[in-house]
């Protein structure tokens, strides 16, 4: 029996870092909002880490103690069962205590402002709030009004900062980079939390972003914003290296963003006749629940070109790395780590 | 009532074409004199200030009836007289909306028994401001009503607006329009590059556009007169300066916040940047102070909104619109307009008083001996820091709390009484 | 006091722990070397091959990364890097000999247990330290160590490698 193999891709840097050489060893936010104010080193600190939580993941006793003590609550307001249960499971595999919270059925439904319900939740006693909310901003809004620390897990349109970095994680897993690397996100951009965390990060990290859409889901704004923008998803089929398709929803076609699902599949929809043009090689990505069928056929969302397993399994490392890192109160060392045995 | 001498300030009034060192005179609450060595039982001494006709600011809303918590008309008109401000117009949405003569008259009485400034009613153009039947607006009218909108909204039905416009040509009245095609409303800061970024839903220019071209072409062969309120688009004024040279009576006020700020402000969601019309971009705002400096934009007014502060700690797409504005007003309008360059006191006071003054129609809005007397004193160069809890407005709603601006009123004076002097409680 | 020691005298140390290995774990039966990160992991990449030639032939061999079981993580500063374990080997009934560059406090041997447990259960675990410098604020001890010093707090032991720092040698400095 093997115990405790290693994930295959563990980069370089990561294997003969020496945290004393110059490589950045602190992080410092008390929250992750977004990845547009994060800097390029400091997401790839933030992958760097999940590689070690990634392995955590691979024992036989999945769990290590580095938050024992330490109160995590999940406060999401706007339904998720997927990333709820993918930071729950994070943060008990920390040892944390873990409170699940939901927003419909509460006293959010009696009138609470959001701001009143978090501080009743901040005043048992917790140190970091995982928030879902249907607004964007917040996240940002319950950070200033809050102690503790508040992990984005998806503010309106805005973003989605762990599932940017779980598809980070994924891409640089698969490719060994993401310099220069050209990814498509494909559908409903422009209600898309996930593509503008996306965005932000594959630009810092230096890949090139393609939105692909109808123009009345993907505006021409973003391109103000570094993506470049397509209408014509078979232009640039061939010439992409990721394809991350976006779930299409039957909402947009009752505010007339589209007339059809039937229209946009044929369109946009990564069927196995657009497969057949793509890159060899091509990695097809999908931040779920899947329409089968309709945004990405089926055998090619099961198939050996599929990522999509791999960034579920992603989201845990990358969410055990997020709760990890924003949970350190920051002091001054009188010793550096390394001195204290 | 004792006479009053305001000594040694500089006198603006555009209404006489005046910038000069006089005295001014007040006798039974009128303007008798300008001149020099007057005599008077009570003197103020204005040097260095400037006095000026009494500022008017046409668009407010004090929120009574109804959300008394937020404002009510006795803290409005403290807040504005505190501003400088002699003469407020208020909005009619409140609960219930103001919209038959009954709500009008009791504006009128609550105006006269507070004696601060002069509280004057507008009237809905609809019924309750649902936007389908006129409401009685003749009626209003006779009772002293100086203007009719539905502010807070435009009237969306297109035959509903005509016969509003026909209706209202009937007794020369004023119609006041909030213009937002309410078929691409529900944005929550202006459309572009920053609300694409925010992930927010944005609010187009050309739904503001939209209605002022619809309602120019509507009343281009009635001729009434037709006040275009908040505006805030660099389209919107060009539209403004077209129908104006084409000669139809076509007016417009700006804001102080679209003089100052942009949509970038909205960035870190703070609800005190989020209004209705919304914060442009740079070049809407250049093209708004363009448009003060060559008149296509006649007046100035603050478009004072108060609200809770529990409504706007809410999350920015579900918080209400809208920022206080009546104390603080000279100071943004000085920094956006006088100190660039753009414009002198004496513009900014036609902007602020004389415009206003004949907007509604109003007696005020001048100095000239006869007039009734309602006059600002203003320091130009005092440098102060804009607190909010200073404010005597109820509300706490301002994106300026904080800022280190330059001029303020000093004495605000109502039918010759001083309602409001600075550092004392009258 | 001697407060430097170059290559040679390094070299002779390792030697020394080598032999005390030896002392304390039968060579001829299989046995784990785990080394803790980082300078650890080196120590033990190079004591491998002195056991085999003392005889041992069958050694697994890892490296264990202890930062998500420190005590004290949330007195750290600035948190250390989390890098993976990696224990490819068969860690239960086997003796796991836990190999570090400096004993101090010993608070990183106790997390070092704690993260081993988590992985199976060897049949002995004995601790081989390079320098001892006293100091302890939990009753641990090295069954075997190269060197034993019994420094006052406001000095330290630097270890250095070739394949970290460009050179083998042991410091004695002053706190700064």
């Amino acid at each position: 029996m093997t115990v405790g193999s290693v994930p295959r891709t563990i980069p370089e840097s990561v294997r003969s870092a020496d945290p004393t050489k110059g490589r950045m060893s602190t992080w410092t936010h008390k929250h992750l909002l977004s990845l547009e104010a994060l800097s390029a080193n400091e997401i790839t600190f933030v992958l760097d880490t999940a590689v070690g939580f990634k392995e955590v993941s691979t024992r036989s006793v999945k769990k290590v103690p580095a938050l024992r003590g330490r109160v995590v609550v999940n406060a999401f307001f706007e339904d998720s069962t997927r990333t709820r249960m993918s930071f729950s499971l994070a943060a008990q595999r920390l040892s944390a205590d873990v409170i699940d919270f939901s927003g419909s059925g509460s006293s959010v439904s009696k009138g609470e402002t959001l701001i009143d319900t978090a501080r009743n939740i901040e005043a048992m006693g917790i140190d970091v709030m995982v928030v879902r909310h249907s607004a964007a901003g917040a996240a940002m809004t319950l950070a200033k009004h809050l102690q503790c620390s508040i992990v984005n897990a998806g503010d309106g349109a805005h973003e989605h900062p762990t599932q940017g970095l779980l598809d980070l994680y994924t891409i640089r897993e698969r490719f060994g980079r993401i310099e220069g690397l050209k990814v498509a996100i494909v559908g409903d951009i422009g209600n898309s939390r996930v593509a503008r965390s996306n965005l932000w990060g594959l630009k810092k990290l230096g890949a090139e972003v393609i939105f692909v859409g109808p123009p009345t889901l993907v505006p021409r704004t973003f391109e103000q914003l570094g993506a470049t923008v397509v209408h014509d998803f078979d232009s640039i089929i061939g010439q992409v290296d990721v394809i991350n398709m976006l779930r299409v929803q039957n909402e947009r076609m009752k505010s007339a963003q589209f007339p059809t699902v039937r229209e946009f599949t044929q369109l946009f929809g990564l069927t196995g006749e657009r497969f057949a043009r793509c890159k060899k090689g091509v990695f097809v990505m999908h931040p779920g629940p899947m329409n089968r069928g309709v945004e990405i056929q089926s055998d090619i969302a099961d198939g050996a070109s599929s990522g999509i397993l791999k960034q579920v399994e992603n989201g845990l490392a990358v969410r055990m790395a997020v709760l990890y890192l924003v949970s350190q109160r920051a002091k001054e060392p009188q010793m550096n780590a390394d001195e204290r045995r | 009532m004792a006479s009053l001498l305001i000594q040694n300030g500089t006198l603006l009034d555009p209404s006489q074409n005046l910038q000069q060192k006089a005295d001014l005179l007040i006798e039974n609450g009128k303007i008798v004199k300008i001149g020099t060595g007057l005599k008077a039982d009570q003197t103020i001494d204005a040097t260095g200030r400037y006095v000026t006709p009494g500022l008017i600011d046409v668009h407010v809303h004090f929120r009574e009836p109804g959300d008394e918590e937020e404002e009510t008309l006795a803290s409005g008109a403290a807040a504005a007289v505190a501003g400088g401000f002699t003469t407020v117009c208020v909005m009619p949405n409140t609960k219930p909306a103001i919209d038959n003569a009954a709500q009008i008259e009791f504006v009128l009485r609550e105006s006269e028994r507070l004696g601060l400034c002069n509280v004057l009613p507008t009237g809905c153009i609809t019924k309750g401001r649902e936007g389908c039947e006129l409401a009685e607006m003749a009626d209003m009218h006779q009772w002293g009503a100086v203007a009719f909108t539905d502010d807070g909204a435009g009237v969306n039905d297109v035959s509903v607006m005509r016969k509003a416009f026909q209706y209202i040509k009937m007794f020369d009245g004023l119609v006041m329009q909030h213009c937002e095609e309410h078929q691409l409303a529900g944005g929550a800061m202006h459309a572009g590059v920053v609300s694409t970024s925010l992930g927010l839903p944005g609010l187009p220019a050309e739904a503001e556009q939209l209605m002022i071209a619809r309602d120019v072409l509507l009343n281009r062969t009635i001729g009434c007169r037709y006040h275009v309120q908040h505006i805030s688009t660099a389209f919107s004024v060009e539209l403004i300066r077209r129908a104006k040279e084409d000669g139809l009576p076509v007016t417009a006020e700006v804001a102080p916040h679209h003089l100052l700020l942009t949509d970038e402000d909205c960035r870190g969601y703070d609800t005190n940047f989020k209004m209705n019309p919304p914060l442009r971009t740079a070049a809407d705002v250049s093209a708004c102070i363009a448009g003060v400096v060559d008149g296509t934009i006649d007046l100035l007014a603050t478009d004072h909104a108060p609200h809770r502060a529990e409504e706007k700690e809410l999350e920015f797409a579900r918080a209400p619109n809208g920022i206080i504005g009546l104390e603080g007003a000279i100071a943004l309008y000085a920094e956006a307009l006088v100190t660039p360059g753009h414009i002198g006191w004496l513009k900014l006071i036609d902007l602020m008083s004389t415009q206003p003054a004949k907007l509604i129609r109003s007696d005020r809005g001048t100095l000239k001996p006869g007039s009734i007397a309602d006059v600002t004193i203003i320091d130009p160069d005092a440098p102060w820091t804009i607190d909010k809890h200073q404010f005597r407005s109820k509300s706490r709603n301002c994106p300026f709390h904080g800022r280190s601006v330059k001029g303020r009123p000093t004495h605000t004076i109502v039918s010759g009484r001083v309602v409001w002097a600075l550092g004392e409680t009258i | 006091m001697q407060t430097h020691y170059d290559a040679n005298a390094f070299a002779a140390l390792l030697g020394t722990l080598a032999d005390r290995i030896v002392a304390i774990v039968p060579m001829a039966s299989p046995f784990n070397v785990v080394g803790i990160r980082t300078r650890g992991e080196v120590l033990a990449d190079r004591l491998i091959p002195l056991l085999r030639q003392r005889g041992a032939h069958d050694i697994g061999h890892g490296t264990l990364d202890i930062t998500l079981y420190r005590d004290d993580l949330s007195e750290l500063g600035p948190r250390a890097i989390v890098r993976p374990t990696e224990l490819n080997f068969e860690i239960d009934k086997r003796p796991l000999i836990l190999i570090d560059d400096v004993l101090f406090t010993g608070r990183t041997v106790r997390a070092a247990m704690d993260a081993l447990a988590d992985f199976g259960r060897p049949s002995a675990v004995r601790l081989a330290i390079f320098v001892d410098r006293g100091g302890r604020e939990l009753p641990i001890q090295p069954d075997a160590a190269a060197l034993t010093l019994d420094l006052p707090l406001d000095q330290q032991v630097k270890v250095k490698v070739a394949e970290r720092d460009g050179e083998d040698a042991i410091d004695v400095v002053s706190r700064t």
